[in-house]
C-alpha cells in the first residue's frame, strides 16, 4: 500500500497573458495589426505563442510532493493559488512549463460536473456520452447504469432531454457518472460548490466512500469540513509554491487561522471565482457591511449590495448567510420571506440594502455566502464562502460572551417567568 | 507531451513533463480511445438531425440543389462540355464528394474551438476530436450517396465493376479532408482569423477542382501541376468509377494522392505540436 502514486518534481506552470487583453490604444492596436502577423506566423510556426507581445505570469511555481497509493489528499488555498492549475497539469488537460509528474495507475478526472452534457440529448444518451468522455467504456456504462439512474433519482425522466431538467436534477445525473467512474487515483475539483445541502451531503457520502476503497484521491475543495472530513493529508498551495504540506487538522487549522480577513466590511465581488453560469446574468458586484463600520454583535446590521443586470430577470430575490468556517450554515437572510419579489431589467444597476435588527451571531469569524435567486428557483449569483467576515462584540455584549464555547452560535435572552419563592440576586 | 507505458499490463505509468519540438503522433493511444470517437461522432449526428427541421434531408439538400445551379448556369447556358454524359449525373458524381470534402473543411476546422469546453475540463487524445468531424460526414455522405445512385440509374447509367475501386476514392475525400482540417482546426485556435478565410478557401478551392467542368479539360502537359489538388484525384476517380467516363490519368492521380497523404501526416504532426497549447488558449 505505500507505494507512490503520484510523484511530482519541481513542478511549474507559466501562463503567457497577451498584452491585448490589457488596454491598448486603437492607433497601437492598428499598428500591430499590421506588423505582428509576419511576426506572429514566424513564432506559431515555432510552437510558441507571440512571446513579443505578452505578459507572463507562474501559476505553479516548483511544486514537489508525493501522494501515496490509497492516500486522500486535499489541496487548498485562495483564489488564484494553483490548485486547479495543479489539477489540470496532473490530469494531463494541460502541459508544465517545466518539472515533471509520475503517475501510476488511470486517472479519473472531475473538474466540473457534467463535462460535456449537452443538452438536445436525452438523460440516457448523455449518460454512455459523459461516461465515454470520462473514460468509461460502455460496458461499464450498462453494468452500472441502474445504479447511476437510481443514485441520481432521475428514474422517470432517463428519456427526456437534459434541457427540459431541473438544474438539480442535471446536477444529480452528472455526478452521478462521474461518481460512479473507478479510476485508480481520482482528481476531484470543488465539485461540491454546486447544488443544494442534501445533494452536497450525497456528494460528500460518495466522495468519502471513494475514499475508503482504497483509492487515492486528490480533492480540492474551499469547504473545510469536506477536506477534514476525507482527507488525511493536506497541500496547502499559496502563490503557486506549496507552503504547508502535513495532517489536515493541523493544517486547516492554521489556514483558518491566517486567511482570516481583519474585518474588512466591503466585500468586493466583480472578480470572485463563479461556478456554472453564476453572474452571466445578473451579478452582485459588491456588499458593504454597516456603510464600511466594523460588524458588531448584538446591534444592527445593515448590508447593502451593488447589483447589474444583464438580462430581464424576473421574481429576483437576495439573501446572504453566515457559515462557520467548515462551511455548516449558521443563519440565513433572505429578501422574499413574507415580502415580495422583484423584477430587473437588463442592463439596469443598482443598490439595494438589508437592515437586520439584531445581529445575535455570536463574536467569532464566520464565511460569508450570498446569492441572488431567480423566481423559478435557480439560483442567478451564487457565492459561498466569497469572503470571512469577522463579527466583533458590541456594547451590549457581555465581556465573557466571545469565550463560552459551550453557548453554540447564537445566545439569546428571551423572556423568563420565574416562580415567586425565588428572588432575585442582586450581587 | 506524454510517455504512456504499461507494466505487467495493471497500472499503467505516465510520466507528465513539458515536451520538446515535434511530439510522436500517439496512434496506439488514439486507438484506446476509439470508443469516445465513436461517442462523439453519434453525439454530432444526432444533435444535427435532432436540432434541424428537415434533418436528414439536409444531406441531399445541399448536393441537389447545387446540381440543379450548376446543370442551369454551367450545363445549359455556358455549355460545358459533360463527356458525353447528361450534366445532371456529371455534377452531381462530384458534387457527393465535394459536399463531404466542404463539410470536413468548415466543421473540422472549427471543431476545437466548438470543443473548448471538453478540452479544456478532461484529458484525451486530441485528435480525436478533428477525426469525429470528418468522419461524421459519411453518414450525410452515405445518404446523398444513394440519391445520387438512384440519380445515375435514373439516366440509364449502370454500374459496372469499376464501382468497386469507390471505396479508395471515399478513403482519398476522408484522407485529404483530415489532413486539412488538422491544419486548420490547430491553425484556427491560434488565429480565430482562421474561420473567415474558409468559406471562401472553400469556394476558390471548388473552382480549381473538376467539380462543374470536366478535368479533360486541362491539357495533358499540365496535367500534374492540376493533380497537385488531391481533390482532382478524388472527382475524377469518382467519374471513372461511377459514370464510366475516360480513365485514370496517373499523371494527376498520383500527385493527388501523395498531397493527400503529405497534409495529413504534417497536419497531425503540427496539430499534436500545437496541441498542448489547445487548454490554455481556446
Amino acid at each position: 500500500m505505500s507505494e507512490i502514486a503520484i510523484q511530482v518534481e519541481h513542478l511549474s506552470k507559466q501562463f503567457r497573458i497577451g498584452a491585448n487583453a490589457f488596454q491598448k490604444t486603437f492607433r497601437e492596436t492598428v499598428s500591430d495589426m499590421m506588423l505582428a502577423p509576419a511576426r506572429r506566423l514566424r513564432s506559431a510556426m515555432r510552437g510558441q505563442g507571440s512571446q513579443a507581445a505578452t505578459k507572463e505570469f507562474w501559476a505553479l511555481r516548483d511544486v514537489s510532493f508525493d501522494v501515496k497509493q490509497g492516500e486522500v489528499v486535499g489541496i487548498i488555498g485562495h483564489n488564484g493559488a494553483g490548485k486547479s492549475t495543479l489539477l489540470k497539469v496532473l490530469s494531463r488537460i494541460t502541459e508544465p512549463t517545466t518539472g515533471s509528474a509520475l503517475i501510476r495507475g488511470r486517472v479519473g478526472t472531475l473538474l466540473e460536473v457534467g463535462t460535456g452534457f449537452h443538452p438536445d440529448l436525452t438523460g440516457r444518451e448523455n449518460m454512455y456520452l459523459n461516461g465515454a468522455i470520462l473514460g468509461m467504456s460502455r460496458a461499464e456504462i450498462n453494468r452500472k447504469f441502474d445504479e447511476i439512474v437510481a443514485f441520481a433519482e432521475v428514474e422517470q425522466f432517463i428519456d427526456t432531454m437534459v434541457k427540459h431538467y431541473s438544474s438539480g436534477m442535471y446536477l444529480r445525473l452528472a455526478f452521478a457518472v462521474a461518481a460512479h467512474l473507478e479510476p485508480e487515483i481520482l482528481i476531484v475539483d470543488e465539485v461540491l460548490a454546486v447544488g443544494d445541502a442534501q445533494f452536497q451531503k450525497k456528494c460528500l457520502g460518495k466522495m468519502g466512500e471513494v475514499a475508503q476503497n482504497g483509492r487515492t484521491v486528490l480533492f480540492v475543495s474551499h469547504n473545510m469540513a469536506a477536506i477534514r472530513s476525507l482527507c488525511q493529508r493536506v497541500v496547502w498551495l499559496n502563490q503557486g509554491t506549496v507552503l504547508k504540506d502535513g495532517p489536515s487538522a493541523a493544517i486547516v487549522n492554521e489556514y483558518l487561522m491566517q486567511t482570516v480577513t481583519s474585518s474588512s466590511s466591503r466585500v468586493d465581488l466583480r472578480e470572485a471565482t463563479r461556478h456554472y453560469d453564476y453572474g452571466k446574468r445578473f451579478k452582485i458586484n459588491d456588499l458593504t457591511f454597516n456603510h464600511g463600520e466594523p460588524i458588531l454583535h448584538g446591534e444592527v446590521l445593515n448590508v447593502s449590495f451593488n447589483y447589474e443586470a444583464y438580462a430581464d430577470v424576473y421574481g429576483v430575490s437576495f439573501g446572504y448567510g453566515f457559515s462557520s468556517l467548515e462551511g455548516t450554515r449558521l443563519m440565513t437572510v433572505d429578501s422574499d420571506l413574507n415580502a415580495p419579489r422583484y423584477l430587473i431589467k437588463r442592463g439596469q444597476h443598482g443598490q439595494l440594502t438589508s437592515t437586520l435588527d439584531t445581529l445575535n451571531l455570536q463574536p467569532g469569524i464566520y464565511l460569508l455566502d450570498v446569492g441572488v435567486r431567480s423566481g423559478d428557483g435557480s439560483a442567478l449569483d451564487y457565492l459561498p464562502g466569497c469572503a470571512q467576515v469577522e463579527i466583533l462584540p458590541g456594547p451590549t455584549t457581555p465581556a465573557s460572551m466571545s469565550r463560552l464555547d459551550y453557548a453554540g452560535n447564537v445566545r439569546l435572552g428571551g423572556q423568563w417567568q420565574w416562580p415567586e419563592t425565588a428572588q432575585e440576586d442582586r450581587d | 507531451m506524454q510517455r504512456a507505458s504499461t507494466t505487467l499490463q495493471t497500472t499503467p505509468i505516465t510520466r507528465i513533463e513539458p515536451s520538446k519540438g515535434w511530439v510522436s503522433l500517439q496512434l496506439r493511444e488514439l486507438w484506446a480511445y476509439r470508443e469516445l470517437l465513436f461517442f462523439l461522432i453519434w453525439r454530432d449526428v444526432k444533435v444535427r438531425y435532432k436540432q434541424t427541421v428537415l434533418g436528414a434531408a439536409w444531406a441531399i439538400i445541399q448536393p441537389v440543389f447545387s446540381m440543379i445551379v450548376f446543370t442551369l448556369i454551367f450545363g445549359r447556358l455556358a455549355k460545358l462540355p459533360s463527356d458525353g454524359i447528361a450534366y445532371e449525373a456529371f455534377s452531381i458524381t462530384a458534387l457527393v464528394p465535394w459536399a463531404l470534402f466542404a463539410n470536413a473543411l468548415s466543421q473540422g476546422s472549427n471543431s476545437l474551438v466548438g470543443n473548448a469546453n471538453l478540452i479544456k475540463k478532461v484529458y484525451f487524445p486530441r485528435l480525436t476530436v478533428p477525426i469525429s468531424t470528418v468522419l461524421g460526414g459519411l453518414v450525410d455522405f452515405a445518404i446523398a450517396f444513394v440519391v445520387m445512385f438512384g440519380m445515375l440509374l435514373w439516366f440509364g447509367i449502370t454500374p459496372s465493376i469499376r464501382m468497386l475501386a469507390l471505396p479508395l476514392f471515399i478513403m482519398l475525400v476522408l484522407i485529404t479532408g483530415l489532413g486539412v482540417s488538422l491544419w486548420l482546426a490547430a491553425l484556427n485556435v491560434q488565429f480565430r482569423d482562421i474561420r473567415y478565410v474558409i468559406p471562401f478557401m472553400a469556394q476558390l478551392w471548388q473552382y480549381g477542382s473538376p467539380v462543374a467542368y470536366s478535368s479533360s479539360l486541362i491539357p495533358q502537359e499540365w496535367r500534374w501541376l492540376y493533380g497537385l489538388n488531391p481533390m482532382v484525384g478524388v472527382i475524377d476517380g469518382f467519374r471513372w468509377s461511377m459514370l464510366g467516363t475516360g480513365q485514370i490519368s496517373w499523371s494527376s492521380m498520383l500527385p493527388s494522392v501523395g498531397i493527400a497523404l503529405f497534409l495529413l501526416f504534417t497536419g497531425a504532426l503540427y496539430f499534436r505540436r500545437i496541441e498542448k497549447q489547445f487548454a490554455d488558449m481556446v
